[in-house]
């Protein structure tokens, strides 16, 4: 049951990436574009997607338990640190290199094999180089 | 030149945000795709293998949609060093910021998350000035 509403969710994230435009990178780039041919299309993706996450999120903080599993995992701590500052940067400077973000990366990756695959590679070796130099 | 598509990426947000808030509700986990992956990776797939079977959704269904009833948007590759150097930064950055646009932009934008907030604020920052340098000052080398 679970894996089937897990199979579900991503499909309708991804969905919502297809149909907001996000598997197009020249979209995303276009947004970071204020000084050229600004797209504000993003405003809207994310102006549609907080609301409605917000209220699944309020939704089960009022419960002892998710519905489907045992317990919450949902990150608390508050704290600014240098690893989030310093990651948050990095990711944006590849963000606006590429045009492209994990999930609307694996939403084209069975459209635009060719082009993405390159990327999706890299992403997993950046991933995993920070693991080994980290953990 | 891309279109603005107010209306349809209202809709495609609001579909990403019903996929996130299910996360939250039904699941009690946050709907980040780079942790996500990263947990995959590490063969860390979670109750019932629920992580790898998110990604098979998200991966399948696009394709799906493809052949059904197509978007309009089209698809402009970037360049393969953009694509590979975009990708690694991407790739490491989200690790060690412990997210992306989805963990971060919507779930913890959602939740009013402190980290997440601060989070957004600075890769916006750099993105914005990325494309700024690449396209405006560069002309465009990537």
């Amino acid at each position: 049951m679970s894996s089937v509403v897990a199979l579900i969710l991503g499909g309708i994230f991804g969905g919502g990436l297809y149909y907001a435009g996000m598997t197009n990178p020249q979209k995303i780039l276009n947004f970071l574009d204020v000084a050229g041919a600004w797209d504000p299309s993003l405003v809207f993706v994310m102006g549609g997607g907080i609301p409605v996450a917000a209220i699944g999120y309020y939704l089960v903080t009022k419960r002892q338990a998710p519905v489907l599993f045992a317990d919450i995992q949902i990150p608390t701590q508050g704290l600014i640190d240098r690893p989030l500052l310093l990651g948050s940067a990095i990711f944006g400077i590849g963000w606006g290199i590429a045009g492209m973000c994990p999930g609307p990366a694996f939403a084209a990756v069975l459209l635009e094999p060719q082009a993405i695959i390159g990327y999706l590679v890299a992403l997993v070796l950046g991933s995993l180089a920070y693991e080994r130099l980290h953990r | 030149m891309t279109e603005f598509t107010p209306i349809l990426s209202l809709i495609g947000g609001i579909l990403i945000g019903l996929s996130a808030a299910g996360g939250f509700l039904l699941f009690g986990r946050v709907m980040g795709i780079s942790g996500i992956i990263a947990r995959t990776l590490n063969f860390d797939f979670g109750e019932v293998a629920w992580r790898p079977m998110f990604l098979l959704g998200l991966i399948g269904v696009p394709l799906i949609l493809s052949l059904v009833a197509p978007s309009p948007h089209g698809f402009e590759a970037p360049t393969l060093p953009a694509l590979l150097l975009g990708g690694f930064l991407v790739g490491y950055g989200s690790r060690m910021g412990s997210g992306c646009t989805s963990g971060h932009g919507i779930c913890g934008m959602a939740r009013l998350s402190k980290r997440s907030i601060v989070a957004v604020c600075v890769f916006m920052t750099t993105a914005f000035v990325t494309v700024f340098v690449t396209r405006h000052l560069l002309g465009g080398v990537l």
